[in-house]
């Protein structure tokens, strides 16, 4: 956002009911966005304490100003090839929303990207992906400076059974 | 200078809901949870009018008005009784005993600030 | 002004709680006959305020219900109803119909009134059933706040219909001397009056004594009033005259009297003052009664009302989040705390503005004060969590009394330590268990009367709770003075369950201990007071759930004991760190036996796949905690390792850690708030370096290590 010309082109989206904002982050080179509203914050790559017979996904869990914070690898979690976590590598601390009650939990990206505003109708649905990604995370695609950006679905993502150990760990 | 007002009664809701009432018109409004301490309050600062329940613990309504009486600065105040009662038998009780009239219980807000601004104008 | 009385349903609802709850043990109280005057007038307070702020916030159904209740209770009180048996019976029901009335006013739905009526009725039959000759109460019909005065209303306004021609009123007032000492304001019902029409008002001074004689306090005179319609306000009532003198009535003479001819103005003979009302805009507030002599010619129309605020803050009073009422005193010593912390606070500080070595000594004694004043104030903050045993035990009166109505017995309960504090979240799950041993007692225990008169001990039965502090646990211990467990019986249905084989040479308190074993029963016939088969086992399994645990000793004739041991609190325990690799865990201490150096010649393995540690005269299961938990262990040599012996449900076992570290106090963080919960682990903790531990579920591993396929490598040789 480093000319006028996009600054005012956010603050027209900010006062517009039809548009919300969203960060993006990178993966394996590509751009995602998420709900800027979920995101809780963002920090540096630090250890986590494992969790014993949890998916390998499920790095552990971190403290968070005194509570327990699960932590996902996306990449991992969409079987990409690993890295290894550096300087750039940081962890988006979300809020996600669940049945019966709400969770944070931390997602490890390669790195954040920007802030952009889109417009409700800017994001088309998706179609049926084939690749790394279940097209169940996905909530639609939009383009941002010509480039396709895959907005995902944190809700489903986070919450599915997935993540329940038993389910998974014979 | 808005008028004050000492409301006892051992419900809390019902406090509450004459306390929040009579303050959002303008009045100042102190509480007290049984006759005792509306008695150990009264004796420390003067009131334009006393709301009392009657049946309360450790010292009920009615005893709480002949010792307010028996006070030089409550001789005249308006104390009134806030009474389910509905037979005259309390009434009288407390009218003998020095009260100044009563609000019988259930009443609304409404009702309450009408009886209120009657007395204190 | 339109309030919104909801804000304060909910209050209401918590006080009416607390006030069932007096009610109820209050009645009970009566029913046993050990109570007191205050006992019967504390009952009637608590019937007559539910009735009171029910009326008033809405719940028309609970005030009519309590209101049979109160008249019930009234007579009661008078001494005008003796109190039987059938009385309180019926009130009590009524308790729990109050109960459910609130739970509904609660959860804000319609209340299923059918048990309601039912008692009601059974309510009203008792009353109309009165024993003596009273003359029935008159009884005003209960009507929701607001249209209270509707009927009054309609019949005014056919009186007034009638009168339509009038031109006002007449009213004759005397107050009697000593009216102004209510604090009746003659001043004021003018200015009433004055507000309603046009007023002249005539004063009789004639009973005035000499100035030197009068009595500032004392009223002497009497007024005629003419108050006349005007064309803007229009028609006077006669009920609102009537309203302003009602507090009155019986200090006065009044006479209010329809203004008819012109005539009437003039009728009073003895007119001294005339005094007419003048719109002036003087308010008159500053008047006191002693002042009214004079007042008389200077009476204002109604002053306008106090503004009114339009800024009411509303008050969430929602208390959905559970709401924990805290003693001022443990307020106090929180504060109290916090004060010593920022002195250390500033202590530190200042020192660390100009450090030099030769006050290290000082430092260190800071910091040691430091340490002890973070240790009280986490302490004063759990006990702020900390309720009195007797919200759980307040039930068992009651329970105790309707079952042994039921089952034809006599018991006495008897309560000690009801002060005695534990966790608000070990209290709420300690209540089910404690219900079922005290039922457990009354059926299986104790005997009826018959039984026990011919055992040669009193037809009364007695079962006594008591709750008491020991170290960092509260003992809760239920005892009845009944048969006591039946060994023999016992034994033989073990037996033939197949739990103990003839051959075994049980000792007295493992036969006893059968009765926590699943699917254990005794009872020679299945009542509806302890069930069937479930109970005692999951008794057992939810105390230990808690940490805690439960053990019986009992006396053949002479009684049974159950022992609950249970941990203070939920949020802190006394942990063990141990290390496995680089991972650190927490086990309990309260699970720890003893931890010790592996002698490796006590390893056995039974058919080649369990490792079993021979520890004194028994075998105790190894438990590789790298493999349960998949981590890389620093060793897998046992003889590098260091075992602790661990007890769970399952029995004990040995786990083997890489090395101890230090013991401490950790605070229990739960998982599941941002994920699950992980088999073996109960929960985690933050180190003093802010990283995260988890704290090992001693029982929920071991079962998890029974289904792991061991890997074995015995690097012992």
């Amino acid at each position: 956002m480093s000319n006028i010309q996009d600054i005012v082109g956010d603050l027209d989206a900010l006062t517009d009911d039809n548009a919300d904002q969203y960060l993006t982050f990178i993966l394996a080179g590509e751009e995602y966005a998420i709900d800027i509203l979920r995101v809780q914050e963002i920090k540096g790559w630090d250890k986590v304490t494992t969790l014993p017979r949890t998916p390998d996904y499920l790095q552990g869990v971190i403290n968070l100003r005194g509570t327990i914070v699960p932590i996902i690898d996306l990449r991992k979690r969409f079987n990409m090839p690993t890295i290894v976590y550096g300087p750039t590598t940081v962890v988006i601390v979300l809020k996600v929303l669940g049945e019966e009650h709400d969770r944070i939990m931390g997602i490890i990206v390669d790195g954040v990207s920007d802030v952009h505003n889109l417009k409700h109708e800017s994001i088309k649905p998706a179609p049926e992906i084939k690749g790394s990604i279940d097209s169940r995370f996905v909530s639609g695609l939009t383009t941002i400076d010509n480039k396709m950006v895959v907005v995902m679905d944190i809700d489903t993502l986070l919450n599915s059974s997935d993540l329940s150990v038993e389910d998974n760990v014979a | 200078m808005s008028k004050s007002i000492l409301a006892v009664d051992d419900s809390t809701s019902m406090r509450q809901m004459v306390a929040f009432t009579l303050k959002g018109a303008g009045y100042q409004v102190v509480e007290a949870a049984d006759g005792q301490q509306a008695l150990d309050i009264a004796k420390t600062r003067g009131f334009d009018m006393v709301l009392s329940d009657v049946n309360m613990p450790i010292m009920d309504g009615i005893e709480l008005i002949k010792n307010l009486r028996t006070l030089p600065a409550y001789k005249f105040t308006p104390i009134l009784m806030l009474t389910t009662e509905a037979g005259t038998e309390k009434k009288m009780e407390g009218k003998s005993a020095g009260a100044t009239g009563w609000i019988v219980k259930p009443f609304n807000p409404d009702q309450l600030l009408k009886t209120v601004k009657r007395v204190l104008g | 002004m339109t309030i919104d009385l909801s804000q304060f349903k909910q209050t209401f609802i918590e006080e009416s709680d607390e006030g069932l709850d007096v009610l109820e043990s209050g009645l009970l109280a009566l029913d046993s006959g050990s109570a007191d005057d205050e006992v019967i007038h504390a009952v009637f307070r608590a019937a007559h305020s539910i009735k009171g702020g029910a009326g008033t916030f809405g719940l028309n159904e609970i005030a009519g219900f309590t209101h049979v209740m109160e008249t019930l209770l009234d007579e009661m009180r008078d001494g005008r109803r003796a109190i039987s048996k059938q009385g309180i019976n019926i009130l009590l029901n009524s308790v729990d119909v109050l109960r459910e009335l609130m739970d509904a006013a609660r959860d804000d739905v319609p209340p299923e009134m059918s048990r309601a009526n039912e008692v009601k009725g059974q309510l009203d039959a008792l009353l109309a059933n009165s024993e003596d000759d009273q003359t029935q109460k008159t009884e005003e019909p209960e009507s929701p706040a607001g249209d209270q005065t509707d009927s009054e209303d309609s019949f005014s306004e056919k009186f007034s219909e009638q009168f339509s021609q009038q031109k006002g009123w007449l009213i004759r007032f005397h107050p009697h001397q000593h009216m102004l000492r209510t604090g009746n304001d003659t001043v004021r019902m003018f200015k009433e009056l004055a507000s309603l029409g046009d007023m002249e008002n005539t004063a009789d001074i004639s009973q005035l004594p000499e100035f030197s004689l009068i009595d500032p306090e004392l009223s002497y005179l009497s007024w005629e009033i003419i108050l006349k319609n005007n064309e803007t306000q229009g028609v006077i009532e006669k009920t609102v005259i009537e309203e302003i003198f009602e507090w009155v009535d019986d200090d006065c003479d009044l006479s209010i009297e329809p203004l008819i001819s012109p005539s009437n103005e003039e009728s009073s003979a003895d007119i001294v003052a005339e005094v007419s009302v003048s719109p002036s805009i003087d308010t008159i507030a500053e008047v006191t009664p002693a002042d009214t002599i004079e007042t008389t010619n200077n009476v204002t129309p109604i002053a306008s009302p106090p503004e009114e605020k339009t800024t009411q803050k509303k008050k969430k009073s929602s208390t959905e989040g559970g709401s924990i009422r805290v003693g001022t005193d443990k307020v106090d010593s929180l504060i109290n705390m916090v004060g010593e912390l920022v002195i250390t606070q500033s202590m530190l500080s200042q020192m660390g503005d100009e450090f030099s070595m030769d006050k290290l000594e000082d430092l260190r004694e800071g910091l040691a004060q430091l340490e002890r004043n973070t240790r009280e104030l986490q302490e004063s903050v759990m006990r702020i969590r900390m309720l009195p045993i007797s919200f759980s035990f307040q039930r068992f009166p009651r329970l105790v009394h309707d079952l042994s109505q039921k089952m034809d017995k006599k018991i006495e309960l008897k309560m000690t330590g009801e002060q005695t504090e534990l966790d608000k979240t070990v209290m709420e799950k300690i209540g089910d268990p404690l219900v079922h041993l005290v039922r457990n007692s009354l059926d299986h225990g104790i005997e009826s009367p018959e039984v026990r008169v011919a055992a040669g001990k009193s037809e009364v039965g007695t079962i006594n709770l008591n709750a008491y502090h020991q170290g960092g646990f509260i003992i809760i211990e239920i005892i009845d003075d009944g048969a006591g467990l039946p060994k023999d019986k016992l034994l033989a249905k073990a037996i033939e369950k197949g739990l103990v084989s003839p051959n075994d040479n049980l000792p007295d308190e493992k036969i006893y201990d059968l009765i926590f074993h699943p699917g254990f029963s005794t009872a020679e016939q299945v009542t509806d007071v302890s069930g069937r088969g479930v109970g005692m086992d999951v008794v057992r399994k939810n105390i230990k759930e808690l940490g805690g645990n439960v053990d019986v000793t009992t006396e053949q004739g002479k009684g049974t004991k159950f022992t609950i041991r249970l941990p203070l609190t939920l949020a802190i325990l006394d942990g063990q760190l141990i290390r496995v690799g680089s991972e650190t865990y927490i086990i309990p201490l309260v699970s720890i036996i003893e931890s010790l150096e592996i002698q490796t010649e006590n390893v056995n393995s039974i058919a080649g796949t369990t490792e079993v540690y021979k520890m004194r005269d028994e075998y105790i299961p190894l438990v590789r905690l790298y493999e349960v938990f998949d981590v890389q262990p620093e060793t897998t040599r046992l003889q590098d390792c260091l075992l602790v012996v661990v007890e769970g449900d399952g029995g004990k076992a040995g786990i083997l850690v890489d090395d101890l570290l230090s013991q401490q106090q950790v605070v229990i963080k739960s998982l599941e708030t941002n994920y699950k919960r992980l088999e073996g682990i109960s929960g985690a903790t933050i180190l003093g370096d802010g990283t995260v531990a988890l704290i090992l579920d001693v029982s929920g591993l071991l079962s998890l290590a029974k289904k792991i396929e061991p890997v074995k490598s015995y690097a012992n040789g």
